[in-house]
């Protein structure tokens, strides 16, 4: 029963991969280039399902890409001639880390500022209470205060 | 004073970009080919293998190149408008069969009339590919001189037909008689 069990279990947790592997596998000649095809297709975006990336969607035009990709790696393209194919083709929203430009800097920089305002708005109202609590209270009544807490 | 008026202006700069991105529609990717030459291809007309058409072809007139397929549901809504485009006349629409079964399309086309002065067929979506298509449809319109001016993502309406394809059309002709 129990053997049954996590027999069962394995194959819930491993079927999805032997499932993906199942429907492509990309023969390459050396690892390296695998590893770059497997960082490309995770960094372009399927234009189809556009929250997804070309590995992880199932879209046909993901699918072509993905082979598109293969292809241009096997014959021994770099990644940024890839990157370059595709955006020639679909323009810059298929990557997902846009390269820094005008047009993009507020995309990268907006995160940062926003942190440096919320950090300057943490500073500016935590400042101002303690000068407003202890400014205003004198040292006898601190005293007071602390006896009767005492207490 | 101040303490309410920087929480008003952040509030009033966030309403105004979500304001703004409720018009956005994500799917209309800009096409990085406006301005730019024709992309290649050459691939068989769709029933007639023999027979090849490239963007070359077309050069000397302005033309629309419609992305379809009998897969496209789309495509089937915007059928009608694209025959009663052509039945005006005034620009050559080449249809482009993006990843279809060419029976299927033949038989569509004899079903619900043909609005293409020819169709190619690109069986595994590599000139397709090379257009930027991500999802059919896509209307393309190409000038005399063969370089992509607008593009038009989803399926065409008579309104959109009125309001932006036939005056592209006659501003290019009118561009390409001067």
């Amino acid at each position: 029963m129990k053997i049954q069990s996590v027999f069962l279990t394995l194959c819930l947790v491993l079927s999805p991969g032997v499932l993906l592997a199942g429907i492509e596998a990309k023969p390459f000649d050396d690892p390296g280039k695998e590893r770059l095809y497997n960082q490309l297709v995770a960094d372009l975006r399927c234009l189809v399902c556009q929250n997804q990336n070309l590995a992880d969607s199932n879209a046909e035009l993901a699918v072509d890409l993905r082979r598109q990709v293969a292809e241009m790696v096997t014959r021994g393209d770099t990644g940024q001639q890839v990157s370059d194919y595709m955006v020639e083709r679909y323009g810059e929203f298929v990557l997902y880390r846009p390269p820094l430009s005008s047009r993009t800097a507020v995309l990268w920089l907006g995160p940062l500022l926003a942190l440096l305002l919320a950090l300057f708005i943490a500073w500016r109202i935590t400042g101002n209470r303690q000068s407003t609590e202890l400014g205003g209270v004198s040292e006898d009544d601190i005293a007071r205060a602390r006896d009767l807490l005492n207490k | 004073m101040i303490r309410y008026v920087i929480p008003a202006v952040l509030f009033a700069v966030l309403v105004g970009f979500l304001y703004v991105g409720l018009d956005l529609n994500p799917r209309e990717v800009p096409s990085p080919f406006i301005g730019k030459t024709a992309p290649a291809f050459e691939l068989p007309e769709l029933g007639n293998s023999e027979r090849k058409l490239t963007p070359e072809d077309m050069k000397g007139q302005v033309w629309l190149l419609n992305v379809w397929a009998t897969w496209c549901p789309g495509c089937r809504q915007e059928h009608d408008t694209l025959l009663r485009l052509s039945q005006q006349n005034i620009a050559p629409i080449i249809g482009f069969d993006y990843k279809d079964e060419p029976d299927k399309a033949l038989a569509w086309l004899r079903q619900l009339g043909n609005p293409y002065l020819l169709v190619v067929e690109d069986l595994d979506g590599r000139a397709a590919i090379d257009w930027g298509v991500y999802g059919a449809p896509e209307t393309f319109i190409i000038d005399a001189a063969g370089i992509v001016r607008y593009k038009f993502i989803g399926p065409l309406n008579d309104a959109a037909v009125a309001q932006d394809i036939v005056p592209w059309i006659e501003k290019l002709k009118a561009e390409a008689k001067s």
